[in-house]
């Protein structure tokens, strides 16, 4: 005979993704190394933004050591456009899954030395929706929107804005060329999460990068005292 | 579209919850999604009929909920439930609210069919805990 038992789980659906992200944050800090996972629609400027930083960073003194894992769900275009640059890169080809995850993240590590790693970017698949459900270990999760979007693109998808500690404007040197208000999109993103860091960029103006980069330089500097403040939402 | 993959891990966590109980057949597992997680709920409900179909357990039910939120007004503190994740407070009419979590996605209850045996076990763990 049977009968019926209610058990209480109490538990994260994504629990075992969460383990993982635990382990992969542990070894970023030991390593002390700066993890951020950039996330946007696709055609938003990611892979630019990533080419334009790694120039910069190329150029940095001390010479900053960058490694990229770009994820996409076909090819990788992405991987050879950023290798010219000189850093390790790694071309995560999910075949179909519209966000990376932790495992996925681990396993395209394993052959890789944190310790020799400064600043690691993980380029998500573009996908405004599914990848801010999956911790991947990183320090920030940022956000870019590209002004040939809607200023109300924060209001449509509010979580990743919420879960972003940073907000990249991207294309700024499009502004007046598009009907696309700046000011607005601020306010939209703010509404959702008052506290959001915002800063504009262009990949393709000389300069336009460069508050950034300081940004980069600040939360690197975090990282290696064991101070990094910007932890974003769950 | 993560809800294919979302339906999957629900599967995994019963599949894990249920080594601690052979033979048991769940029937029921709920699910409390937060407005802010990014799940829309009816695709969850559609792939994990999916999903179900093809593991030991057909006859499982997914009892999926959407929890709202909280939303606190910056400028007069007042909390308040909020179905939408841009709302104004209710009371001063201020435009500066935030959410105040809300973007949770957790594993309920899970309800299982048990025999004498499991019911001895599951008896064994609750007074152990």
């Amino acid at each position: 005979m049977s009968t019926t038992e209610q058990i209480s789980l109490r538990q994260k659906v994504l629990l075992e993704n969460q383990r993982i992200a635990t382990s992969l944050r542990a070894r970023y800090d030991n390593a002390h190394l700066l993890c951020l996972n950039l996330i946007s629609s696709p055609g938003s400027g990611k892979t630019a933004l990533l080419e334009k930083t790694l120039e910069t960073l190329g150029q940095a003194t001390p010479r900053l050591r960058a490694a990229v894992l770009t994820g996409d769900i076909q090819t990788d275009n992405d991987a050879r456009r950023l290798a010219r640059y000189g850093y390790p890169v790694k071309q995560i080809t999910t075949g179909g899954t519209c966000h990376l995850d932790g495992t996925m993240i681990e396993r395209a590590l394993a052959d890789w030395d944190l310790n020799e790693i400064d600043i690691l970017f993980i380029e998500n698949v573009g996908n405004l929706v599914c990848p801010s459900s999956y911790d991947l270990g990183e320090h920030s999760k940022i956000v870019l929107l590209s002004v040939t979007e809607g200023e109300d693109k924060p209001l449509k998808y509010p979580s990743i804005f919420f879960k972003s500690s940073l907000f990249l404007m991207t294309k700024v040197d499009l502004l007046g060329l598009v009907p696309f208000d700046a000011d607005e999109a601020e306010r939209n993103a703010r509404r959702i999460h008052p506290e959001m860091e915002i800063i504009r960029s262009s990949a393709t103006r000389d300069g336009g990068v460069d508050a950034w980069f300081a940004w980069l330089q600040s939360r690197l500097a975090a990282v290696r005292e064991g101070a990094y403040a910007g932890a974003s939402h769950g | 579209m993560h809800e294919l993959s979302i339906a999957e891990s629900i599967l995994d966590a019963v599949r894990t919850e249920l080594r601690a109980y052979p033979g048991a057949a769940p029937v029921r597992i709920g699910v409390k999604v937060g407005v802010l997680a990014a799940v829309d709920v009816e695709a969850l409900r559609f792939c994990f009929e999916i999903a179900v179909a093809g593991s030991n357990w057909p006859r499982l039910k997914l009892d999926a909920r959407v929890i709202p939120g909280t939303v606190i007004c910056l400028a007069c503190g007042h909390r308040m439930i909020a179905e939408s994740t841009v709302t104004d407070c209710t009371l001063c009419h201020s435009a500066q609210t935030v959410l105040d979590g809300s973007d949770e996605l957790e594993l309920d209850a899970l309800e299982v069919e048990l025999d004498e045996h499991n019911r001895a076990n599951l008896a064994q763990t609750e007074s152990a805990a």
